[in-house]
């Protein structure tokens, strides 16, 4: 089974307007790739050329910044949920 | 009389129209607003500047406003206050105090920004507005949403001081708690947006909202007399108010308002929450976002939208950050009340206490003019000193009482 994963509004243009799309892999980057296969153009937007995650992009498995984790290497399964989330400001 | 052209993408300078909007659409970069200078330039001198009103619509040009400003007319032009028993406590010559811990009508920096954001969000026909927030600016948007009769929802981690709970839960609107950090309040609003239309400050209407701290700047440098400090220390929690600082100073250069600005801006954070600081001090030009543990929530922003813009404004300024415990949080809050009479809460503790580490290294000298960015009110953060203050002595109301009682209450201060 595929896992979840949450679009921000900025992205929902590619993904037909759907908030929530499903990608198949063990890791976040293996989920992003698999995305833009039948989204063409996501990863593009989430990552930089060199591959990183974008400067004012968030990525959440579950309720947990990757960059807490293992960054795009983190393991990922198909009960967990990943939240693809701009940069807020605030105080 | 709308100066804007339109607002553009930091990062990669997309241009996009003057609508609600929270990130470049295409690299999620922060977007600023554009302003037509050349038409600003004939309409602002320092005379017409000087002859308006003591708030902070004497800069409505170099606001993205299209009309007049509907919300918080009274807000800004706050004191600078000339600091002599801090600065030789201080071993500095001149220092000042840039007061908005008595910007009207919530006591914080947050009116300016809040002003700006709640007048657009009239401009644009919301009728609902909403926040997510460490405090200050909960107590902006609930107080000047009121007074318009703007309905608005305030999201805030579950764990903020009684004092910002209550000064925003008494404008009657709807406050909700969250069960967790700033971080996942904002993580939360981030969706809702999405599915309401609602005017959302620190959001959808972020560009215009984050324009409202250049306020704070360009009064700064009209009340030195049309001139930067050599340094201003600036607190940090996403980033936007250093960088808003920097822009007020560039755009008074530009508009031959001041002479070419050699000002270092500093920042300032906690060390439970010192994600831009550990940047700079590493040398990095990354943010690695962090789990906050401080007592100056007000700044308890671990992934800070902004910190790598302020990053750069304190490197390329010739500044420097820097963080403090929160033991020297409150000593800074015990020292700029001690010596000039001013309570200020928990973030204005961490500019000051940073602003004497900073001394002690040597990154400001005897001679720089220093500004002390102070950006809110002691009264709202009690709970970051009680406890650590002597009791009062109770005694019946007796003169011989007191008078055998005055050695000891002598000795406590």
């Amino acid at each position: 089974m595929p896992t979840s994963v949450r679009i921000p509004v900025q992205l929902r243009t590619l993904t037909g307007g759907q908030e929530v799309i499903t990608g198949t892999g063990g890791s976040v980057l293996e989920i992003i790739e698999d995305i833009d296969r039948q989204y063409p153009g996501l990863k593009d937007r989430i990552c930089e050329s060199e591959g990183k995650v974008r400067r004012f992009v968030n990525i959440f498995l579950n309720e947990e910044d990757i960059r807490f984790l293992e960054n795009l290497q983190t393991a990922v399964t198909e009960k967990d949920e990943l939240s693809i989330i701009p940069a807020i400001a605030g105080g | 009389m709308s100066f804007v052209n339109g607002l553009q993408c930091r990062e990669c300078d997309q241009s996009y129209p003057k609508e609600p909007l929270s990130v470049c659409e295409f690299c999620f970069g922060p977007l600023e607003v554009v302003y037509d200078y050349e038409a600003i330039r004939p309409r602002l001198s320092r005379e017409i500047i000087g002859n308006r009103a003591p708030n902070m619509w004497r800069y409505a040009e170099l606001l993205p406003l299209d009309g007049e400003a509907r919300v918080g007319g009274q807000a800004g032009f706050t004191p600078l206050v000339r600091a002599d028993n801090l600065a030789r406590r201080l071993g500095l010559k001149d220092v000042y105090i840039k007061n908005d811990s008595v910007c009207a009508p919530t006591l914080s920096f947050k009116d300016r920004v809040v002003a700006v954001a709640l007048s657009k969000a009239l401009e644009f026909g919301f009728d609902t507005v909403g926040c997510a927030s460490t405090g200050n600016l909960a107590n902006a948007v609930a107080a000047n949403a009121a007074s318009v009769g703007l309905n608005s929802y305030v999201f805030i981690p579950a764990d903020l001081e009684m004092g910002k709970v209550l000064g925003t839960l008494i404008y009657k609107n709807n406050v909700i708690k969250i069960d967790g950090n700033y971080d996942d309040v904002n993580r939360l609003c981030s969706e809702i947006v999405g599915k309401y239309r609602w005017g959302f400050v620190n959001i959808n209407l972020r560009p215009f909202y984050a324009e409202g701290s250049k306020s704070f700047g360009l009064e700064v440098a009209e009340q030195l007399g049309w001139r930067t400090p050599d340094c201003i220390v600036v607190p940090m929690a996403g980033g936007s108010l250093i960088t808003k600082i920097r822009k007020a100073f560039t755009e008074m250069e530009k508009l031959d308002l001041i002479p070419d600005s050699r000002c270092r801006i500093f920042g300032a954070q906690a060390t439970g929450c010192s994600p831009i600081t550990t940047a700079v001090k590493a040398g990095r030009d990354f943010i690695k976002p962090v789990k906050p543990d401080s007592i100056a929530k007000s700044i308890a922003i671990g992934n800070p939208a902004d910190g790598y813009y302020a990053l750069k404004t304190m490197l390329e300024s010739g500044g420097w950050g820097e963080d403090v415990s929160d033991e020297e949080v409150v000593e800074g809050i015990q020292l700029l009340a001690e010596e000039e009479g001013i309570f200020t809460e928990t973030a204005g503790g961490v500019t000051v206490a940073v602003t004497r580490k900073l001394i002690g290294q040597g990154r400001i000298s005897s001679d720089d003019l220093t500004v002390i960015s102070i950006t809110g009110n002691g009264l709202k953060t009690q709970e970051a000193v009680q406890g650590r203050l002597a009791e009062p002595a109770v005694i019946p109301a007796r003169l011989s009482e007191f008078e055998e009682t005055l050695p000891q209450v002598s000795a406590v201060g």
